[in-house]
């Protein structure tokens, strides 16, 4: 039995800066994991669907506008009502610290910024996705 | 009956994912529950889609799944993508095209990586379609990617298997010839507002005049430019018409005996090697063995023969 | 420029040097690195020579400043007769908001003015969109109407002050807007100036706000060129923009080659409706990134015009203001780091003095919050401080073209144009601009560029003060920008007023007219107008768009 890390790379919102997610997904399927890439201007309802169907332990979520507050929020609230608790939630972008720690409040385990490293990305999803 | 099983017979998305997921990851949980769930399976109408890279088969996939809605029918989509023989990972990009179906509940979709060979691909996308069908989709679709041997492996899962081309792809005919002619039911050329259409159709046609012959039902070539939607419902009704001519030949049964078959072989493939590859009684004297092929002090066949031996004692 | 026989005694002398004091010293002691690449791994050699350019022509391939190929300058007196245009781009929040910062920055000494959308804005979508969720304000201001255009722009004289826009997918109808609202307050259309950036092609390629696919976007393009020409002659219609290719991870190279190819491509459509070259070219315009590698970026801006000149001159045309190729240049977002944000401040000013010594027509500097939050009042002043150093104190305004005739610089500008042109052919070969971007060449092309940088920040092969090398823990402490929280709720208020005053049935007849002339092929601009002037908003207009056009999705490109 071989349990693959299913990914799903998701860009919520309008932001079309895409540079960062494909580096990302990229960077995980190098590191064995199978990642689900849906493409730019997802709601939050098309992330939590996808991410039903597509069974993912990881929903990463990349944005530059600045929305962050809003759309992420509505993606952890999402998946909590859901009850999708075995889902790890991380989040890349230009995020300041006090919305950092709001975050993670609100369920987002990891939030990665600017000059993150692809190794730490990768420890990181290793580390605390569900076994 | 098991929890997982019922609620996938409901239809209940999480669940269905997550059968799926056993059967990827060739979790034994995963065999119990198909054992429930197959006196249910059967009902749905599987197409196959294959054909080159870049010839538009998520967006045309994407079409058909929205008229098949129109025609009231829900849909199971299996996207197959493939694993990079490196990592082991895998790009799953095909539902980019698929976003707009996303809302709809009476389609579900499922990104599958093709894994290593030992992971049995087959049987996990047989499993997929099994899940799906018994999750009370009445259509399932399966794209794969590209027409190597692994597709038409899978392919076989199919009642109506479609062959995607485009034209002015110079090689896409040639990649026919190499041997995807026999599984297609219905040719389409794609992008048919592209320059060259004319051709690569005319092409098409003579390649099938060459293998047709009298009483065999002649495998008809469709034009379809998915992203304006155009072409798509008469598609559809093509695929209604094969439909109607298979089950009034008797080829349906046959076909759905050969996907069995191809299920049963693949299910005792993939528990043989399981056995022998992964069980740790034999991974030590497997090593042994491959040494001495290499040092010439033994030949493969009597590896082979031993390691059965081994296995039917 | 120098006789063979010389070259010879040069390239013999080469041989000597490298054989007698180069190489024995660089096996006594080791180079700090092994390879030396620019940021397009393109080897270097430790020194240039005469030899390395001998083909190099003055007279052919240089020229002086203001003449062809204008490789020196497309001014003959550059900024000893006029400084580049400091160009902030900036914009946030409501209109208010933004007018208030463009006052602070035109108070400040800034000399042009240039204009952020927010997202929903350049998707044109109104405020009160669910699909503009959460992105008010964000990354730019919110416009949605000729009212907001009207705020934006309060008591700042349009008439005097340029503008530039960065609006792409509905520029015709935020054009609209601003010259809408120049005709309420009485100024001329032929005295409005500006730039509007309206170049959809790097948007399939890099930025990805596209909204219509692309020969429907083409033609809206070809429409701003024909009524530009004719009704607003201050006006750049387009701004030709490599900055976003260069910020989605292509190399410098990749940058010219494509900006490049895209600027002969809209000309192609323009000469297909039926223009004349020499009416619309002289108003096209560019925009550059200015990143890391100082020497490389300096070929690339001289490089560009060269190309630009030549290719331009084959395509027939005769002004010499349609040869030129003027750019503004934007220092790079992307080189931004989040730690020590502060010594984002030395490298804004490096890559400032890399535009300016490729003879950039106008500067906009980075502030150093940039990769932390939206830039405050401080860190924007100082970026634009920057910008008067450069001029006031460094001393390099005085001489044109300071690099020009350096070995190294102008062997790199020939060698990046050649690779250029190796891409035009690449593009030819598979069938031209359009078809290139459906089979996702260019998206490939920097995806794998991109990719490859990353890995090798993530080896080290590449570093990044203050990222993987240089490293510091210590809490960073920069003062960011607090919107104003109501703007929101200001905006979607104003927008219902809006809608409930306005003189709808007049709206409805201009929008049925407009979509006619949509689905026709008559030019749009004029009825754009009409549909502007009753005040329908950005999400009406380009709603008739979406309808008759469609929307495009992009290829799955990694």
């Amino acid at each position: 039995m071989v349990k693959k890390i299913r990914v799903l790379i998701a860009k919520p919102g309008l932001d079309g800066h895409d540079r960062g997610a494909k580096v990302v997904a990229r960077a995980l399927r190098d590191a064995g994991m199978e990642v689900i890439y849906t493409g730019l201007h997802q709601t939050a309802d098309m992330v939590v669907q996808t991410a039903i169907q597509e069974d993912v332990d990881v929903v990463g979520l990349s944005l530059l506008s600045g929305a962050h507050m809003t759309l992420f929020i509505d993606v952890l609230e999402l998946i909590k009502d859901r009850k999708m608790d075995d889902v790890l939630v991380i989040g890349g972008g230009i995020v300041p610290e006090g919305d950092v720690l709001k975050l993670k409040e609100a369920g987002m385990k990891g939030v990665f910024g600017p000059g993150t490293s692809i190794e730490e990305m990768v420890d990181f999803i290793k580390e605390n996705v569900r076994k | 009956m098991s929890e997982l099983a019922e609620r996938v017979l409901s239809g209940d998305p999480r669940a269905i994912a997550r059968l799926i997921s056993y059967s990827e990851d060739g979790d034994p949980r995963g065999a119990e529950e198909m054992k429930v769930i197959h006196p249910k399976a059967g009902n749905a109408y599987v197409i196959g889609v294959t054909g080159v890279m870049g010839a538009g088969k998520s967006t045309l996939v994407c079409e058909m799944a929205r008229e098949l809605r129109r025609r009231g029918k829900t849909v199971g989509i299996v996207a197959v993508d493939p694993t990079s023989p490196f990592s082991g990972g895998a790009l799953l990009g095909d539902r980019i095209r698929m976003n707009e179906l996303v809302s709809d509940e009476g389609i579900f979709i499922r990104s599958m990586g093709t894994r290593g060979m030992l992971g049995g691909l087959a049987s996990a996308v047989f499993d997929a379609v099994e899940i799906l069908d018994a999750s009370g989709k009445d259509v399932v679709i399966v794209e794969t990617v590209g027409v190597g041997q692994a597709e038409v492996d899978i392919i076989k899962i199919a009642d109506t298997t479609m062959v995607v081309l485009v034209p002015g792809l110079g090689d896409s005919i040639q990649t026919i010839k190499a041997g995807i002619m026999e599984i297609a039911d219905i040719f389409v050329v794609n992008k048919a507002d592209r320059p060259g259409i004319e051709r690569t159709v005319a092409e098409l046609e003579s390649l099938i005049d060459l293998s047709h012959g009298p009483g065999i039902r002649r495998v008809p070539v469709l034009q379809t430019t998915a992203k304006d939607s155009k072409g798509v419902t008469e598609l559809l009704d093509e695929v209604n018409a094969h439909e109607a001519y298979i089950r009034s030949s008797g080829r349906f049964d046959e076909r759905r005996k050969a996907r069995y078959q191809a299920e049963l072989v693949e299910i005792i493939r993939k528990r043989l090697m399981t056995l022998i590859f992964d069980e740790d009684k034999f991974k030590g004297r497997i090593e042994s063995l491959l040494e001495r092929i290499q040092q010439k002090e033994m030949d493969p066949y009597s590896a082979a023969e031993e390691i059965l031996a081994k296995l039917l004692k | 420029m120098y006789d063979r026989k010389k070259l010879e005694g040069i390239a013999k002398k080469r041989k000597e040097w490298e054989s007698t004091c180069y190489v024995p010293l660089k096996e006594k002691a080791p180079e700090v690195r092994e390879r030396f690449q620019n940021l397009s791994w393109t080897d270097l050699k430790a020194v240039y020579g005469p030899d390395d350019i001998q083909g190099f022509d003055y007279i052919k391939d240089s020229g002086f400043p203001g003449e062809f190929p204008y490789l020196r300058g497309v001014h003959s007196t550059m900024y000893r007769g006029k400084t580049w245009t400091m160009r902030q781009f900036a914009g946030f929040g409501t209109a208010e908001e933004t007018n208030k910062r463009y006052k602070y920055l035109l108070e400040h000494g800034e000399t042009g003015l240039s204009v952020a959308f927010d997202y929903p804005t350049l998707y044109g979508y109104d405020t009160d969109h669910p699909l503009a969720r959460g992105e008010f304000g964000k990354c730019g201001v919110a416009i949605s109407s000729l009212k907001d255009m009207e705020l934006l722009f309060k008591d700042i004289p349009v008439d005097k002050v340029t503008t530039s826009m960065t609006i792409n997918g509905p520029a015709p109808i935020v054009w609209g807007f601003y010259i809408a609202n120049a005709d309420n307050r009485g100024i001329p259309r032929s005295r409005i100036g500006g730039t509007i950036q309206n170049d959809i092609l790097k948007e399939y390629i890099a930025q990805k706000s596209f909204i219509f696919p692309p020969e429907p976007s083409m033609r809206l393009i070809v429409d701003t060129f024909e009524f530009g020409s004719k009704e607003v002659p201050r006006w750049n219609t387009i701004s030709i923009s490599g900055y976003h290719i260069r910020e989605a991870g292509s190399t410098a190279v990749q940058e010219l080659a494509f900006t490049l190819a895209d600027g002969f491509e809209y000309v192609r459509w323009a000469v297909a409706r039926g223009l004349r070259i020499d009416d619309f070219a002289p108003r096209l315009s560019f925009f550059f990134n200015a990143h890391n590698d100082f020497f490389e970026e300096i070929a690339k801006y001289r490089a560009a015009r060269r190309i630009w000149a030549r290719g331009m001159k084959e395509m027939g045309a005769k002004k010499e203001r349609s040869l030129l190729m003027r750019f503004h240049t934007q220092t790079a977002g992307v080189s931004l780091t989040a730690q020590q944000p502060e010594v984002n401040l030395v490298r804004v000013a490096l890559q400032a003095m890399a535009a300016v010594l490729g003879g950039t027509q106008s500067l906009h500097t980075n502030s150093m919050d940039e990769a932390l939050a939206l830039p405050s009042e401080k860190a924007v002043r100082l970026a634009l401080r920057t910008q008067q150093v450069i001029e006031e104190e460094t001393g390099v305004t005085g001489t044109i073209d300071p690099l020009g005739g350096s070995y190294y610089v102008e062997w790199l500008t020939d060698r990046m144009e050649e690779e250029a042109l190796r891409y035009f052919d690449k593009i030819e070969k598979l069938g031209g601009m359009l078809p290139a971007i459906e089979k996702g060449f260019f998206q490939r092309e920097i995806a794998e560029a991109s990719y490859k940088f990353q890995r090798e920040i993530e080896s080290g092969k590449r570093i990044t003060v203050g990222v993987n090398k240089y490293k510091m823990n210590e809490p960073v402490e920069i003062p960011l920008l607090e919107m104003d929280k109501e703007g929101e709720r200001v905006q979607f208020e104003r927008l219902r007023k809006l809608r409930k005053d306005r003189d709808g049935p007049k709206l409805e007849k201009a929008l049925k007219r407009l979509r006619k002339a949509a689905e026709g092929t008559e030019n749009t601009m004029p009825f754009i107008l009409d549909c502007v002037h009753a005040y329908g908003t950005l999400g009406e207009i380009c709603g008739v768009f979406r309808e008759v056009f469609g929307e495009y999705k992009e290829p799955a490109i990694f």
